[in-house]
C-alpha cells in the first residue's frame, strides 16, 4: 500500500512539473494543481498510513490515525482554492488585457530560449 | 537616569522634528536642542558612579535563546564617548540652525541628526554585541540619510552610497567576526567576551574573528584601503560634515577597537595590521590633505590622517598607547569639530571652500579667524594648545615600536607625517586667512551671527584650556584608559605635562614643525610636482568596481531569469532537486522500521484511474476541456484515498473544494481559448519531461523512504489525541485541532482566504472599468451556445434541492465537533447549493434574491472568529482558550454547547463569503451587452401568459 501512495505522489509531482513548464497559463495552472495535490498528500501521508482508524475518538478503541497532519491538509485545501482562484483570475486578466495567454515575456523570450 | 532612557531619548525625540516641521525653524531647532540635553543631562546623572569606578547597567532579556539581549553598560570608555556624541551634538544642533538656509527641510535634518547621535550612543553603550551590531548598522543607514541631505546635489547622493556601500560591507563583516567571538566566548554580552583573553586568543578561530572584525573598524574609520569614502562623503551640509567625521560616525570604528582591546590586542598579528595599516593612513592622508584647495577636503584628509595616527597608537598594544590614543581622541574631536565649523562659515559667508580664491579673511572675518587659527595651531601640535601633548605622546610611543624589526622605521613615519600635518595646517592658515584682502570673492565675507561662531569658540576654549592646563584632563583620560585596558594591562604613571625634558619626541615635533613652515615656503612648486605625479583616483576605481559588481551580477540574473516563466520555473524545479539529491547522497538512511500493508484490488483500481487521468493530462494537455475533465477524475481519487486511509474530514473538503475549483476553471475557460497551440519544440518538451521525470521519482523515493519507517521522534499528535474530549470537549480530533488547538493557526487562514476573495474582486472591478470592458461586451463565443440557457428541469431540481442541500450544510456544521465534518466543509457545501441556483436560475434572479453581501459576510466571519478569540480574556486566558458545557433542554438529548463552534461559524461564514465572492466575481465577467440577461429564471414558464412568452422568444 505504501508504494501505491509514494508511486501516486510521484505521479502527481512529475505531471504537476511537466504541465508547471507548459508555455500558456490554463495548463500551468493545471499543473500547479496537480503539485498542490502531490504535496497535500505528501504531507497527509507524512502522519503515516492507517486503514480503519479515522481520528473520531470511540471508547474502547485505541487505533487512530495521525490528525495533526489532517487537520494541516484541511486548512491547505481550502487555502489552495483560494490560490487557484487568484492566479485563475491573474491569468483571466492577463489574457482579456493582452489577447494573449502566454505565460513568458514575449519581448525577452526572443532573446532566451522560451519560444 | 536610566541607560535605557539615554539611548531611547533621540530615537523617540527623532520623530518630533520631523512632525514640527510646520511649527518653524526655531521649534524644530529648540525641540532637538531640548531632547539632545535631556540625553546630556541624563549622562551627565551618571559621572558620579562612573568617576567612582563602577559599571552602569541595565538589562532587558530580549531573545535570550539566541543570547540576544538589550544589555546596556556605562564604563569611563563609555562615558568618554557618549560625552563627545551628545556634547558635540548639542552645538552642532545649536550651529545648524543657523547654518541651514529656508530652503532646507530642516525638520528631515534633525530627524536623521537625532537618528544617528540615538545609534551612536547606542553603540558606545551597548553591553551585548550582536545589540552594538544592531546599532552599527543604524548608524550607516542614518548617516546615508545625513550625507545625502542634499538630494539635489549628485556628489551629495554618490557620496553618501559610496558611504553606506563601504561602511555597510564592513558592517557584513563585522557580523561574521562577532559572531565567531561569541561562539568562542560561549556569550555575546560584551562584559563576559572581555574577561576571556586567554581563551579567545588562544582559539584558531582568532584570526579570522580578528580579521573580519579589524574589517569593520578600518571602513568605518576609513583607514587605509578603506579612506577613499570619507573625503567625498563631505558633500554633506557642513554641519554633517563636522559631526561624523570629528566625534561620531568614524569614530565608531575607533571605539570598537578599544573596546575589544583587551581581549583583540597584544598578540604580533594585531600589532602588524593596526600600525601598519594606522601609519600609512596617517602619512597618505596628510600627505594628500596638503594639496587639496577645497578646505573641506583638506580636513576631511587631515581627519583619516589623524584617524590612522589613533588607530597605529592602538596598534602598539602598550598602555601609553592606548593612553595616548584616548587623549588624542578627545583632542582631535575638539579642535577638528572647531574647524570644520569654521569652514562651514567661510563657506556660508564668502560663498566658497577654494582655499585658491581665499585669503585675507583675518581682516574681514576676524572671529572666525582666530577661532580657526587655534584650532590649526593646535592640530599642527603647536604648544599650549591640546594637539601638542597628545602628538607628543604619539611621538613618545613611536620611538619605541618597532615595526618589521625596524627601530628607526615608524619613528621616521611619524615624523613624516607629522611634517605634512603641520604643513598643511600652516597653509589652512597662511592661504586662507593671512594675506592681503582681495576683491574677487564671490560675496563679500563678514563674521556671521554668534549662532554660528560660538559653537566652535566654545571648543577652541577647551584647545587652550586643556593645552595650558594638561593636568585638569589627566585623571578623565586615565579613568576612561582604564577602562579601555581592563585588566589586561595597569594605567601608566606618565603625568600629563607641557615640558617633558630635551626627550627624542620634542626634536622630532620640532623637526616637523619647522619642516612644516619650509614646506609651506616652497608650496608652489611642490604642487607643480604633485599635480605632474600620476596618482590614482579612488572614485574611479571604486566606481569601476561597483560597475563591475554590477555587470556581473546583471549577467547572473539576466541568465537566470530572463522574463520567461517556463525557464526560471525549470531551474527553480531542476536546483530543488538537485539540493535535495545532494542532501540525499550525503545523508545517512536507516534500516526500514514498518512493514509494507498489503495492497486491495481496490486501492489498485483508485491508483490505475489516478495514474491514467494524470498520464491523460500530459498527453491531452492541448484540448483544455478534456484535461479539466481529467483533473476533476484526479481530484475524485485523492478524496477516495483520504476516506480510504482513515481521514474523512479531508476527503469532504477534497471533494467540495473540487467541485468549486472546476465550476471556476469552467467559468475561466469561458473566456480563454479551448486549445493549447503546440510551440515548444520536442528538445524542449525532452527537457521538461526529464525534469518532471526526475521531480516525481525525488518525491516518490522521499515519500516512499518516510512511509517505510517510524518518526524520529513520537508525534505530538498523542497530545492531541489525549486532550481532544478532555480540554476540547469534541471527539473529533481533527475538528478540534482546528478551531481549538490551533484555533490560531485557522483564524489566519480564513483571513487569507478572504483577501484572496477580495483580491479576485477588485481585480474584476479593475477589469470591468478598463479597455477590457469592452472587448467583453462584444466577445463573440467561440462555441455554440445551448439554447436553452435555463432548462426549467435544472431549475425546478436546484430550487427543491436548495432546503435538503441547507439543512444537509447545517447538518455538517453541527456534528462537526464530534463526527467527521465542520465550519469548513459546511461552508463549502452551503456555497455549492447557492452556486447551483446562480447556474440554473441565471445570474440576475440570484443576485436580486441576495440579502447580504458577500463582502460582508466574510467580514462577519473573520469578525465573529476573533470576537469568539478575544471572548476568553474576559476570564484572563489567552486568545481563542474554547470552554464548553453540556445542557438539557426537554425535550431534546442532552447536548453539548461550545465556544469552539461559534469559532467554528465564523470560520464557515468567512468560507461561504469568500467562496461565493470569488465566483460571483467570475460570473460578472461573463454578462455580455448583446445577450439581455434573462429577467426570468425560466426562459419556458407555463404560469406566464402567452403573449409574453413569445415576446421573450423573440427577443432571445
Amino acid at each position: 500500500m505504501e508504494l501505491l501512495v509514494a508511486s501516486a505522489i510521484g505521479i502527481l509531482t512529475a505531471g504537476g512539473i511537466y504541465l508547471m513548464l507548459r508555455l500558456r497559463t490554463f495548463p500551468v495552472i493545471l499543473g500547479i494543481s496537480l503539485l498542490t495535490y502531490a504535496v497535500n498528500v505528501f504531507l497527509f501521508a507524512s502522519g503515516r498510513l492507517s486503514i480503519g482508524g479515522p481520528p473520531i475518538l470511540r471508547d474502547g478503541v485505541d487505533f487512530y490515525a495521525d490528525p495533526l497532519p489532517q487537520a494541516l491538509v484541511l486548512t491547505a485545501i481550502v487555502i489552495s482554492f483560494g490560490m487557484t482562484a487568484v492566479v485563475v483570475m491573474i491569468a483571466l486578466g492577463a489574457y482579456l488585457g493582452a489577447d494573449d495567454d502566454r505565460v513568458d515575456d514575449p519581448v525577452d523570450a526572443s532573446a532566451g530560449d522560451a519560444t | 537616569m536610566s541607560l535605557f532612557l539615554i539611548v531611547a531619548l533621540p530615537f523617540f525625540g527623532a520623530l518630533l522634528p520631523g512632525l514640527m516641521n510646520s511649527a518653524g525653524r526655531q521649534a524644530c531647532a529648540g525641540l532637538t536642542f531640548t531632547v539632545s540635553l535631556a540625553a546630556f543631562i541624563g549622562l551627565l546623572t551618571n559621572l558620579p558612579a562612573v568617576l567612582a569606578g563602577e559599571l552602569v547597567t541595565a538589562r532587558v532579556d530580549w531573545i535570550p535563546s539566541l543570547g540576544l539581549n538589550f544589555t546596556l553598560m556605562l564604563d569611563g570608555l563609555g562615558f568618554f564617548f557618549a560625552l563627545l556624541i551628545l556634547g558635540i551634538g548639542l552645538l552642532i544642533i545649536a550651529y545648524a540652525r543657523s547654518y541651514l538656509s529656508r530652503d532646507d527641510n530642516m525638520g528631515e535634518f534633525f530627524t536623521y541628526l537625532l537618528l544617528f547621535q540615538g545609534a551612536m550612543v547606542g553603540i558606545v553603550l551597548s553591553d551585548n554585541i550582536l545589540l552594538l551590531l544592531v546599532f552599527w548598522e543604524l548608524t550607516s543607514l542614518s548617516s546615508f540619510l545625513l550625507i545625502g541631505y542634499w538630494k539635489h546635489l549628485p556628489e551629495g547622493r554618490q557620496g553618501a552610497r559610496m558611504a553606506l556601500t563601504v561602511t555597510g560591507m564592513g558592517g557584513l563583516s563585522m557580523i561574521g567576526g562577532m559572531l565567531i567571538l561569541g561562539q568562542i566566548a560561549g556569550s555575546y554580552d560584551l562584559s563576559v567576551i572581555l574577561q576571556n583573553r586567554d581563551l579567545i586568543q588562544a582559539d584558531p578561530l582568532y584570526l579570522p574573528a580578528l580579521l573580519l572584525i579589524l574589517l569593520g573598524c578600518f571602513t568605518k574609520s576609513a583607514q587605509f584601503p578603506f579612506h577613499f569614502w570619507l573625503p567625498h562623503a563631505m558633500a554633506a551640509p557642513t554641519p554633517v560634515s563636522a559631526y561624523l567625521h570629528s566625534a561620531t560616525m568614524v569614530k565608531a570604528g575607533i571605539f570598537l577597537m578599544a573596546r575589544m582591546w583587551p581581549v583583540l590586542s597584544g598578540t604580533p598579528e594585531w600589532f602588524v595590521i593596526v600600525t601598519t595599516a594606522g601609519l600609512i593612513t596617517m602619512v597618505i592622508g596628510a600627505v594628500i590633505a596638503l594639496f587639496k584647495h577645497d578646505l573641506k577636503a583638506l580636513l576631511a584628509f587631515s581627519t583619516v590622517s589623524h584617524l590612522g595616527l589613533i588607530t597605529m597608537l592602538l596598534g602598539t598594544g602598550t598602555a601609553f598607547g592606548a593612553m595616548a590614543a584616548m587623549f588624542h581622541i578627545l583632542n582631535h574631536a575638539t579642535f577638528k569639530a572647531a574647524l570644520f565649523m569654521s569652514a562651514g562659515i567661510v563657506d556660508h559667508e564668502a560663498h566658497t571652500r577654494d582655499i585658491r580664491r581665499l585669503g585675507g579673511l583675518r581682516h574681514l572675518m576676524p572671529i572666525t579667524f582666530v577661532i580657526a587659527t587655534v584650532a590649526a595651531l593646535s592640530m599642527a601640535g603647536i604648544p599650549f594648545l591640546n594637539g601638542f601633548l597628545s602628538k607628543e605622546m604619539m611621538l613618545e610611543e613611536a620611538t619605541h615600536t618597532v615595526l618589521f624589526g625596524s627601530h628607526w622605521l615608524v619613528p621616521a613615519l611619524a615624523t613624516f607625517g607629522s611634517l605634512f600635518s603641520a604643513a598643511y595646517c600652516f597653509r589652512l592658515i597662511g592661504h586662507t586667512f593671512l594675506g592681503p584682502v582681495r576683491d574677487d570673492y564671490p560675496t563679500k565675507p563678514h563674521d556671521p551671527g554668534a549662532g554660528m561662531w560660538f559653537p566652535p569658540a566654545i571648543l577652541v576654549v577647551l584647545v587652550v584650556l586643556i593645552g595650558v592646563a594638561p593636568f585638569l584632563a589627566e585623571p578623565f583620560v586615565k579613568l576612561v584608559t582604564a577602562s579601555v585596558l581592563g585588566e589586561a594591562a595597569e594605567v601608566p604613571k606618565a603625568y600629563f605635562k607641557i615640558w617633558h625634558g630635551l626627550v627624542p619626541a620634542l626634536f622630532m615635533s620640532v623637526a616637523a614643525v619647522v619642516g612644516g613652515l619650509l614646506l609651506i615656503a616652497v608650496f608652489k612648486p611642490a604642487l607643480r610636482l604633485w599635480d605632474a605625479a600620476p596618482r590614482p583616483e579612488a572614485k574611479t576605481i571604486f566606481e569601476a568596481l561597483i560597475a563591475a559588481v554590477v555587470a556581473l551580477a546583471e549577467r547572473l540574473i539576466h541568465g537566470l531569469h530572463n522574463g520567461a516563466f517556463s525557464r526560471y520555473g525549470a531551474i527553480m524545479a531542476a536546483t530543488v532537486i538537485g539540493a535535495g539529491y545532494y542532501a540525499w547522497a550525503t545523508g545517512t538512511v536507516g534500516a526500514p522500521t514498518r512493514e509494507m500493508q498489503d495492497m486491495t484490488p481496490m486501492a489498485v483500481a483508485g491508483w490505475l484511474m489516478l495514474a491514467a487521468a494524470t498520464l491523460g493530462m500530459v498527453f491531452l494537455h492541448r484540448n483544455r476541456l478534456m484535461s479539466l475533465i481529467l483533473i476533476g477524475i484526479a481530484g475524485l481519487m485523492v478524496s477516495v484515498g483520504f476516506v480510504f486511509f482513515s481521514a474523512p474530514d479531508l476527503a469532504m473538503t477534497q471533494i467540495t473544494v473540487e467541485v468549486v475549483t472546476i465550476i471556476l476553471l469552467l467559468l475561466a475557460l469561458n473566456f480563454l481559448p479551448n486549445r493549447t497551440p503546440v510551440e515548444s519544440t520536442v528538445m524542449r518538451r525532452t527537457r521538461d519531461a526529464a525534469i518532471a521525470l526526475a521531480g516525481g521519482l525525488a518525491a516518490m523515493g522521499m515519500a516512499w523512504h518516510f512511509l517505510m519507517r517510524d518518526a524520529v521522534t513520537g508525534p505530538i499528535s498523542q497530545f492531541h489525541l489525549a486532550n481532544s474530549y478532555k480540554g476540547g470537549g469534541g471527539t473529533n480530533v481533527v475538528n478540534v485541532i482546528l478551531v481549538d488547538f490551533r484555533g490560531f493557526d485557522t483564524y489566519g487562514e480564513i483571513i487569507v482566504l478572504g483577501i484572496a476573495a477580495l483580491l479576485i474582486y477588485a481585480l474584476t472591478e479593475t477589469l470591468l472599468s478598463g479597455p477590457v470592458r469592452a472587448r467583453l461586451l462584444n466577445r463573440k463565443p467561440d462555441q455554440p451556445r445551448a439554447g436553452d440557457m435555463h432548462p426549467t428541469m435544472m431549475v425546478v431540481l436546484t430550487r427543491v434541492i436548495m432546503p435538503v442541500v441547507l439543512m444537509v450544510g447545517f447538518y455538517i456544521f453541527l456534528r462537526g465537533h464530534n463526527e467527521p465534518g465542520g465550519g469548513f466543509i459546511a461552508g463549502l457545501v452551503v456555497s455549492i447549493a447557492v452556486v447551483m441556483q446562480y447556474m440554473a436560475s441565471g445570474f440576475s434572479w440570484a443576485s436580486a434574491r441576495l440579502r447580504y453581501p458577500y463582502h460582508g459576510v466574510i467580514g462577519a466571519g473573520v469578525l465573529i472568529a476573533g470576537l469568539t478569540g478575544i471572548g476568553s480574556w474576559f476570564v484572563a486566558k489567552p486568545f481563542l482558550t474554547s470552554d464548553f458545557t453540556y445542557v438539557r433542554i426537554p425535550p431534546f438529548q442532552e447536548f453539548e454547547l461550545a465556544t469552539a463552534a461559534l469559532f467554528d461559524l465564523g470560520v464557515f461564514l468567512a468560507v461561504v463569503g469568500a467562496v461565493m465572492l470569488s465566483l460571483e466575481s467570475f460570473s460578472r465577467l461573463a454578462r455580455r451587452a448583446h445577450v439581455k440577461d434573462p429577467e426570468h429564471p425560466m426562459d419556458i414558464d407555463p404560469s406566464r401568459d402567452e403573449t409574453q412568452a413569445a415576446a421573450v422568444k423573440e427577443g432571445v
